[in-house]
């Protein structure tokens, strides 16, 4: 509403040109869509808090060097285990003396570096399993189809230590350990999706143009899958963040002294009783965070949703 | 006008089916939906496929298109045989138009897109001028180049889909009821595009229909089909004085004059 309000301010020219009925060109037809679902989305007030929280950890993330007040790994065992307030120190120190609030600065861009690989990888392999198998069905459906019942056989967490315990413990593993256990259920979304249009004339069509099978899975059926995806991954962002946290809680994760936020409670864990500051700091951090994500993924779905739209 | 008749046209018919057979499942659960069909077209004709729903008339042309691999007996076009998989340069000779307008075009692709497909698979040059081109003939402007789906209607998507051949140039094109999603104002202005088209582009038409108005408006011979077989062909100008020697193509040409209390009384299952 705010953002309608704006274009209304910069006069009638731009806010025309985006609600068009007659697009002049690609990029202006592309525009128009694009900002049509924003209006959708722009009408959800919590799915713009959600929005806005993630806008702010990746402001957080790119200009951490800037916000933090201290460096996250420098000691000072006399000022060690500080409470939130103490001066200079606005979220406390650590056991070792280190700023809280830095390294929870310092930490966002650990997790965004997380969740960015986890959410670049992951949803395309599902996407590319689940359209192949879709599409072509038959024995290719059959394999890859129990090949993914496979890795959603095992918990995401027990499978994702088994990989991380394999490779070394350290903040690559688990993201590759992530993104192998996480692909399972976009491959089945996408399949799902793919048999309910792959006999439709739009895609008949098509096949009757001489085009290849790539060509309509690439060009045809994925575009259509992408959204319920895309809903599913931001969905998913919080669990992803949970799970990276809860490899760095069991020291599979990130390794000390990397300021990722898991490894921070579990190194706090030891002073909850006395000094909550520590643990309950990062842990905030995280529940924003994923709560962030969560509402951005509702917001998403609804704006993007054909289903829910109406 | 210019009658494509007249053309020099090659000996043998432009299409073929010759005992064409269509079977759906094994077994027990198979169905039967074609049996033994065969009729010829002539370049340059309008053939009619006419029938109740059920009838196989849609199956025909699904299997003669290619969507429908499993068949047997022969189809020929220009002569040549086709097999049940087709190569690009079938696809660049027949085309087809589908019945449901709001189901054959991509709901996320402009019609810029759309146009521009077909040219890309088959490596045409010119595509934007050959776009317009295609687009001003079946009657729609340069300011729907970049529309969606969403923003046009049933009339405008089907000239859509027209155009969406149209791109290929090509000699046969395949209609699958084409007007039968459309309103009645609209109907009228789609045959008489196809019709115009067809004189232009010198094209052969085989039409499915449930509608003998529309059969009879479009095609120069039809084949009325019941059950999986073909019941007996006809002229229009048969269908029109109502020639008819089939008990079948009888009834059906009664029926389609509106409800009438004694010839539903008199209805009869030909199975």
């Amino acid at each position: 509403m705010a953002a309608s309000d704006l274009q209304a301010e910069n006069g009638g020219g731009l806010r025309a040109w985006l609600t068009t009925e007659t697009p002049a060109s690609r990029l202006q037809a592309r525009t128009v869509q694009a900002y049509l679902v924003w209006l959708a989305f722009a009408r959800n007030p919590l799915g713009l808090v959600g929005l806005g929280i993630v806008l702010a950890l990746i402001l957080v993330a790119l200009f951490a060097p800037l916000l933090a007040n201290h460096d996250p790994f420098a000691q000072d065992l006399a000022a060690r285990l500080q409470p939130p307030g103490s001066p200079g120190h606005w979220f406390g120190t650590d056991e070792l003396g280190r700023d809280i609030y830095s390294r929870i600065v310092h930490g966002a861009w650990i997790t965004l570096k997380i969740v960015g690989l986890v959410a670049l990888t992951a949803p395309l392999a599902g996407l590319i399993v689940g359209t192949v198998s879709g599409y072509f069905g038959g024995w290719v459906d059959i394999v890859l189809m129990r090949f993914t019942d496979v890795f959603l056989a095992f918990p995401r967490l027990i499978l994702a230590l088994a990989f991380v315990a394999a490779l070394e413990p350290g903040i690559e593993s688990a993201i590759l350990a992530i993104a192998l256990t996480s692909w399972p259920p976009y491959a089945r979304i996408a399949r799902a999706e793919t048999l309910t249009i792959r006999n439709s004339d739009y895609i008949n069509a098509v096949r009757l143009l001489g085009a290849s099978r790539l060509r309509i899975i690439v060009g045809h059926v994925a575009p259509l899958c992408l959204s319920s995806v895309v809903i599913r991954v931001t969905l998913d962002m919080a669990g992803i963040i949970l799970t990276a946290a809860g490899l760095g809680f069991l020291g599979l994760g990130a390794q000390p002294p990397t300021p990722e936020w898991g490894a921070m409670i579990s190194a706090g864990r030891k002073f909850l009783l006395d000094q909550w500051w520590v643990a309950t700091m990062p842990g905030l951090a995280i529940f924003i965070v994923s709560l962030g994500f969560n509402l951005l993924g509702d917001g998403l779905r609804d704006a993007l949703d054909p289903r829910s739209a109406g | 006008m210019p009658a494509s008749a007249e053309a020099p046209v090659p000996a043998g018919p432009k299409v073929e089916a010759a005992q064409l057979d269509v079977v759906f499942g094994r077994g027990a659960a198979a169905v039967h939906a074609v049996r033994d069909v065969s009729f010829q077209v002539a370049q340059g004709e309008t053939f009619g496929l006419v029938g109740e729903s059920g009838s196989g008339k849609s199956t025909v042309l699904r299997a003669l298109s290619g969507l429908n691999p499993d068949w047997t007996g022969r189809l020929e076009v220009d002569g040549r045989a086709l097999g049940p998989k087709r190569g690009k340069a079938f696809f660049k000779q027949v085309q087809m138009v589908f019945q449901d307008p709001y189901g054959s075009i991509h709901p996320r692709h402009t019609v810029d897109r759309v146009l521009s497909e077909p040219a890309d698979i088959h490596g045409l040059p010119d595509v934007e001028g050959r776009m317009l081109r295609t687009l001003a003939e079946v009657g729609l402007g340069p300011e729907f180049r970049f529309r969606y789906p969403h923003q046009l209607s049933g009339g405008q998507r089907q000239r859509v889909a027209i155009a969406r051949c149209l791109m290929l140039e090509p000699e046969i094109l395949l209609l699958d009821e084409p007007t039968s999603a459309l309103d009645v104002s609209v109907q009228a202005e789609i045959l008489n595009l196809l019709k115009r088209l067809k004189a232009e582009h010198a094209l052969t038409f085989i039409l499915v229909s449930h509608d003998l108005a529309v059969i009879a408006h479009m095609c120069e011979r039809l084949a009325v089909m019941n059950n999986g077989r073909i019941v007996e062909e006809l002229s229009v100008d048969q269908l029109r004085r109502h020639e008819t020697r089939q008990a079948y193509s009888r009834q059906l040409l009664r029926a389609s004059e509106g409800y009438d209390r004694d010839a539903a009384r008199e209805q009869i299952t030909y199975d």
